[in-house]
């Protein structure tokens, strides 16, 4: 079967044949290709960025993304928890704004409150 | 015109997204007193709004989300403590004796800057709804994805319930996840063309993973509703984008999201008259990025629509570094700089469009195939014993742009660039 990978954006099509664990991956010009190929038949991961409300009148959403990865069919599920979310103290990259989200966490993605500038 | 007598400065940087920023710390990393003007309150450009990831793999090793990867720049730039104003609207150039008068235009009222060079980071601009034929009413709910973006991610707002797509370009497909992951319908994506436009990553993980529905050769040819969008009409058309009779559908919904393109924004190289490539519809560089106009150089969006901000940094860093070597060494646009040669129905387009053999700064040269082609090799001839740069592409496409730095140096007498078997 033909799939893109999606861990950057050469966006190898990847061809694999064979099926369970012992599987062939041709078409990738790394190894994170012949992973994807493997998690993707398996166990589908994806990322998901996103956006949370602030208190902050001038930065009215904070961006966000998942520090790691989520199963594929969470996307939905972990919005749900996203859209929850307000933030009121001054935050900035890096910053936990949802703790253990499927596995992972929930980071912001952006500054915003004090240190926005 | 103030009558305050006008700051002074080496290089004024005109626009503050990723481009603007990388040119203005290579500037004053290479000794120049630079000052970067922007009309919005914050400095990162279309990158604010860009909370999707896959921005700096080249630059930074890591897949960061576009407001990541602006920050990291954004942080560089105030940790040199570089002159910055914001809210600033430029509003005319004049050039004077081996200077140029820029007045912009703030809350403050009207200020005016000399310098020796300036580097145009304007970026570019979506095609509207006007620049696409659409008939039909102009009810409100017709959106560039851009704006569409610009709601959702920085307002928080969202512009639809159920939508329909046109255009099949990254930002349209981006943007068909993120209304989707919000709530929204995302009825369909319709691209005119036998194939879509953005990458095919995208398609993959935008489109696939949430059942949206990608139909090619297909468009939308009416739009209905008085005061809101009500429904669109789609029709497949053939070969020469004519609607195929019997194949029309409507549609209920409450928005058209057009995704058709970006253009370069060229309303500052059209105040300085500068000459403009039709093919990447940028004003005309050489390698150095100086254009026509001695002192006036280019990077990023301005100069083609690049499908990686990564790649908008490395020409900003080159124009930054040679808008501060023309303030030392001031010279002239080369007369005798070899134009780039190429056949059209190859390259959709190729650039710098000069190569100027006495300017030291390597090349770097972008290009994008006409066609979705296998197994071809690409030479560049630049006048030396050997080809500049020869490589065999398992495949190239329209949508993705190659680029290759030639650091040899050569003659330059020759400047081409062939596809071939």
């Amino acid at each position: 079967m033909e799939m893109i990978c999606i861990v950057c954006p050469n966006g190898c099509r990847l061809e694999v044949t064979g099926t369970g664990d012992d599987i062939t991956v041709t078409g990738a010009l790394c190894p994170k290709g012949v992973d994807f190929a493997h998690t993707e038949l398996t166990a589908p991961l994806r990322s998901l960025t996103s956006t949370v409300a602030t208190a902050f009148p001038l930065v009215p959403r904070l961006p966000v993304k998942t520090r790691g990865e989520i199963p594929k069919g969470k996307m939905h599920e972990a919005m749900a928890q996203i859209r929850a979310v307000r933030v009121t103290k001054p935050v900035k990259v890096g910053d936990v704004i949802l703790a253990d989200v499927f596995g992972t966490d929930i980071i912001a993605t952006g500054n915003a409150g004090e240190v926005a500038a | 015109m103030p009558n305050s007598a006008a700051e002074k400065y080496d290089v004024l940087v005109l626009g503050a997204g990723p481009g603007g920023l990388a040119a203005a710390v290579s500037a004053h990393e290479n000794g120049a007193r630079v000052l970067l003007v922007e009309r919005e309150r914050k400095l990162g450009g279309i990158l604010k709004q860009c909370v999707h990831d896959g921005f700096g793999l080249m630059r930074f090793k890591e897949r960061l989300t576009g407001t990541e990867y602006a920050q990291r720049e954004i942080d560089r730039f105030h940790a040199l403590n570089i002159d910055v104003v914001t809210e600033s609207f430029v509003v005319d150039i004049q050039p004077t004796d081996g200077t140029y008068l820029v007045t912009t235009q703030s809350a403050a009222g009207m200020c005016r800057y000399e310098c020796k060079a300036i580097i145009l980071a304007c970026g570019c601009r979506e095609r509207t709804s006007r620049q696409v034929f659409i008939h039909g009413d102009r009810p409100a709910g017709i959106f560039s994805a851009g704006t569409a973006q610009y709601f959702v991610n920085i307002q928080g707002k969202m512009p639809t319930k159920k939508c329909v797509i046109l255009g099949s370009g990254d930002i349209g497909l981006i943007m068909a996840r993120r209304l989707t992951l919000e709530g929204a319908e995302v009825v369909g994506v319709y691209e005119i063309k036998d194939a879509p436009a953005g990458l095919s990553r995208n398609i993959s993980q935008c489109l696939n993973d949430f059942d949206i529905p990608l139909h090619l050769s297909t468009t939308v040819t009416e739009v209905f509703g008085q005061e809101r969008v009500e429904a669109v009409a789609v029709e497949q058309v053939d070969k020469n984008f004519q609607p195929i009779p019997g194949t029309r559908q409507v549609i209920d919904c409450d928005a058209l999201i057009l995704s058709v393109g970006l253009l370069p924004e060229i309303e500052l190289p059209n105040m300085l008259a500068l000459p403009i490539d039709p093919a990447t519809k940028g004003p005309v560089v050489d390698q150095t990025m100086m254009t026509k106009a001695a002192g006036v150089f280019a990077c990023g969006n301005v100069l083609h629509v690049n499908d990686l901000a990564d790649w908008v940094s490395v020409s900003g860093e080159a124009a930054g570094r040679s808008a501060a070597a023309y303030c030392t060494a001031p010279r002239t646009w080369n007369d005798n700089a070899t134009a780039l040669q190429y056949e059209r129905g190859d390259f959709l387009y190729a650039l710098p469009q000069y190569f100027d053999p006495t300017a030291s700064e390597p090349l770097t040269l972008y290009f994008r195939s006409r066609e979705d082609v296998a197994g071809k090799r690409v030479t560049l001839d630049l006048g030396g014993e050997k080809a500049a740069f020869s490589k065999k592409y398992r495949r190239l496409i329209p949508s993705e742009m190659e680029a290759v730095t030639v650091k040899e140096a050569a003659s330059g007498t020759v400047y081409q660039l062939t596809m071939h078997n």
